[in-house]
């Protein structure tokens, strides 16, 4: 099983998924964001998923905890690129990733981020 | 995957790293179809869907795949096959955002939405198989 790396920036975390995941990476990905969190005291996690060609229900998912556990460890996490065609399909699947802080690119979502932290 | 995918074929679906495969096989055969993005998209996420019920509900089993011709049309369709527990009520497996217990899938109704046809056979104690056609 490949492991996705998570990068620090400054006071944020930044991950790039760049392959076609399984199950047991993003539940992988999940856990070592959560202890990284924690672990660096970051402000805010910036997922980069523009080079995902599909996100099904479970991707879709593990972004939603995602969010949801960093909020709770006191992080914003904004998941930026998502391809127009993965969004519509998105929605027909009836999973519109309610909750989760969205943002057309990278500079758009660290500018979010960096917002949030102010605020 | 750049070699072209003959007009029927299977892939064996018995771990995660199966439905992954999954999805590329379903890539490759839109690609070769000349899918828009689009369309390619859907057909691979419901793929993925169908793949992973076939693991974890049907405890495995296979995708079988053909390219159709119509006349002009052309499309592909997926069959998902198991010899599962089968689903006893198929109604209500088919009512929106309904999922048994770990809540895994968008259920089947999710993926319903994103192909043309779609059907289920199921028997109790036989299996599954279901069934997506997508047009171009």
């Amino acid at each position: 099983m490949e492991r996705i790396p998570i990068l620090r920036m400054g006071r944020h975390l930044l991950v790039t998924i760049q392959i076609d995941m399984q199950d047991q990476t993003a539940l992988q990905l999940q856990e070592d964001l959560a202890t990284m969190v924690e672990k660096t005291g970051a402000h805010g996690v910036l997922i980069d998923v523009s080079a995902l060609e599909m996100v099904d229900s479970f991707i879709g998912r593990m972004l939603v905890s995602i969010s949801d556990i960093s909020r709770i460890l006191g992080a914003t996490t904004v998941v930026v690129g998502i391809r127009p065609a993965v969004a519509i399909t998105l929605v027909e699947l009836g999973l519109s990733l309610g909750g989760v802080k969205t943002a057309l690119n990278v500079e758009r979502g660290m500018a979010m981020l960096d917002a949030a932290r102010v605020a | 995957m750049a070699t072209e995918l003959a007009l029927t074929g299977s892939a064996p679906i018995g771990d995660e790293r199966d439905i992954v495969q999954a999805r590329a096989v379903v890539r490759t055969l839109t690609a070769q179809l000349k899918f828009s993005l689009v369309e390619q998209t859907k057909m691979i996420t419901a793929a993925s869907e169908l793949a992973r019920n076939t693991m974890v509900y049907g405890g495995g089993g296979e995708m079988r795949w053909e390219i159709l011709a119509e006349g002009a049309r052309r499309g592909l369709r997926l069959h998902f096959e198991d010899h599962g527990p089968g689903i006893p009520d198929v109604e209500q497996a088919l009512v929106d955002g309904w999922t048994t217990g770990n809540g895994l899938g968008m259920g089947l109704s999710g993926t319903r939405r994103l192909v043309n046809e779609f059907e289920i056979r199921t028997q109790v104690g036989e299996g599954t198989c279901v069934s997506i056609t997508r047009w171009k």
